[in-house]
């Protein structure tokens, strides 16, 4: 008769427990950050592979994202006659939430999973305790890095899709909604302001953070194995993009409900 | 100047050291022989502090290290038994790892092709990249970059397996020449006899989770211990059962 308890009272201990290991290896991962040695090409490769080229995915989510909000919006308006807040809702949605979210799950599936089964794979094939005998802490040789370049690089991701974005709304609403060009462009820059756009950027640097941490953190645990390395590869990606949405209304109601 | 005292460690049922003794002296060559399984890489695994055993002590110069910063580990260098090579740099990075974070990091890619050379490797080797090498040449890799910044206690796992028969004369002769010349004091693990009498100034036998016998090279043709005799003769019949 307990039984249904019991397990329900097990998973809800495992998944606690999971949350308290994921926590505690974030702030390891934050106390690594503030204290030497810093590895400095690691970071501009991570840099690299994290921000640079991800901006091919980023741009092309953002563009269509753009066009097809600008569709919405103008016939959802329609019907309320307000059809000329396309340029200025495009631009707030983009720069609050669309660019920020979408961006973010865009470069969680690119990043979290490659970053998970690199360091899954130097798990399973013993090179993590080959960093460890040579000296090196895999915190912060593999870690650090890593979580440092995504914090710092997807909020540049998120200006760059932002922008991309308001473009994409642009063309169609120049080209296919018949909005004066000026114009368009006056009214997405008239009602936007700072903090539209940076409270984006700090979403995109939380974002990011998590990201890089979910990779880093199956990966480190990775089972033993191929079987072990997909694994904390899908992990990674499902638990890097659950908590890009929960972080991301966490965000805004501590940003915007006032 | 090692000292293991009483080891226990086990994976979950799996209890895969059961009170290891042994002790190696400054600068001799201790090789470690024993069936497929018995706990000699955890063994070496143990010392280095990448798992942490369950109980018993391990005493380096008279200091127990269990569960202490891993700072000695600046005097160690290991060969892995699968290589362990980082895939993501060329070969020469890989051997001068920890020459490339040290003072000497100017020499780091000089010292890396002699030692490459050591283990009978081409400087053409140096600019590629781990994947691109036979599984011999991994292991040799391997093999140099735990010697690349000339450490005083260096561990070799199986350093002769996947090689031909000259290469593995050419890699004993190193490892004896490293103990003979420079002092330093190694433990190779190794199922290959020859190597065994080229490499050992002292032979210990893993069975069953302890030390089942541990003595001078010299003794080995000669001792009664049945172990022994059936692992040194490759023979099926014994106390050694063949399914474990
Ligand atoms: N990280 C680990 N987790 C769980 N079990 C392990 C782990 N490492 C080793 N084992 C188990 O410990 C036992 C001893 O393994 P070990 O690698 O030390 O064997 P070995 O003596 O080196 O054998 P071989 O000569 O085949 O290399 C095996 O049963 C292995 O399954
Ligand atoms: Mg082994």
């Amino acid at each position: 008769m307990l039984a249904p308890l019991a397990a329900l009272g097990r998973g809800t201990l495992a998944a606690l427990a999971g949350l308290g290991h994921v926590v505690l290896f974030a702030l390891s991962t934050i106390q690594h950050m503030l204290t030497p040695p810093f590895y400095a090409k690691e970071l501009a490769q991570a840099s690299l592979m994290i921000g640079y080229f991800s901006l091919p995915v980023v741009g092309l989510t953002a563009l269509f994202t753009g066009g097809a909000l600008a569709l919405q919006i103008y016939s959802g308006g329609a019907r309320f006659n307000a059809e000329a807040v396309v340029p200025t809702i495009v631009a707030i949605g983009m720069v609050r939430e669309l660019g920020p979210v979408l961006g973010g799950l865009m470069v969680a599936a690119r990043v979290a999973s490659s970053i998970a089964a690199e360091i899954g794979t130097m798990k399973v094939t013993e090179q993590i305790d080959a960093l460890v005998t040579l000296s090196t802490h895999p915190m912060k040789y593999l870690t650090v890095p890593r979580v440092l370049a995504a914090t710092l690089t997807v909020p540049v991701l998120v200006a760059v899709g932002d922008s991309i974005g308001i473009f994409g709304g642009y063309l169609v609403g120049t080209g296919r909604l018949g909005f004066n060009s000026a114009a368009y462009l006056t009214n997405t820059m008239q009602f936007l302001e700072f903090w539209d756009i940076a409270s984006g950027l700090v979403k995109g640097a939380v974002f990011g953070f998590l990201i890089a941490l979910m990779g880093c953190y199956y990966g480190m645990n990775s089972g033993r194995g191929a079987q072990g390395v997909g694994a904390a590869t899908k992990s990674a990606v499902v638990a890097a993009s659950v908590l890009i949405l929960a972080s991301n209304y966490v965000l805004t109601e501590v940003f915007f409900a006032a | 100047m090692i000292e293991l005292k009483d080891v226990h460690k086990a994976f979950g049922p799996n209890k895969v050291l059961a009170g290891v003794d042994l002790k190696v002296e400054r600068g001799t060559s201790t090789v470690i022989i024993g069936g497929s399984g018995t706990g000699k890489s955890v063994s070496l695994k143990c010392i280095l502090g990448l798992i942490r055993p369950d109980s018993g002590q391990i005493l380096l110069d008279g200091t127990d290290i269990i569960g202490q910063p891993s700072d000695f580990l600046d005097r160690f260098g290991m060969l892995f038994q699968g290589g362990a090579l980082f895939d993501s740099l060329p070969v020469w990075q890989n051997v001068a790892f920890r020459l490339l974070r040290s003072p000497r990091k100017a020499e780091a890619r000089d010292i890396a092709i002699a030692k490459l050379r050591r283990v009978g490797l081409k400087p053409e080797v140096a600019d590629r990249y781990p994947a691109e090498l036979s599984g011999g040449m991994q292991k040799r890799v391997g093999l140099a970059r735990a010697i690349a910044a000339d450490p005083d206690i260096i561990f070799f796992d199986e350093p002769t397996t996947g090689l031909d028969p000259i290469m593995a004369v050419v890699i004993n002769d190193l490892i004896r020449e490293i103990v003979t010349e420079i002092g330093a004091t190694t433990i190779t693990i190794t199922h290959d006899m020859s190597s065994v009498r080229a490499i050992a100034d002292r032979v210990a036998m893993l069975h069953a989770g302890r030390i089942q016998w541990e003595g001078p090279i010299g003794d080995l043709d000669t001792t009664e211990d049945a172990y022994i005799r059936q692992f040194v003769g490759g023979l099926a019949e014994g106390p050694i059962e063949a399914i474990r």
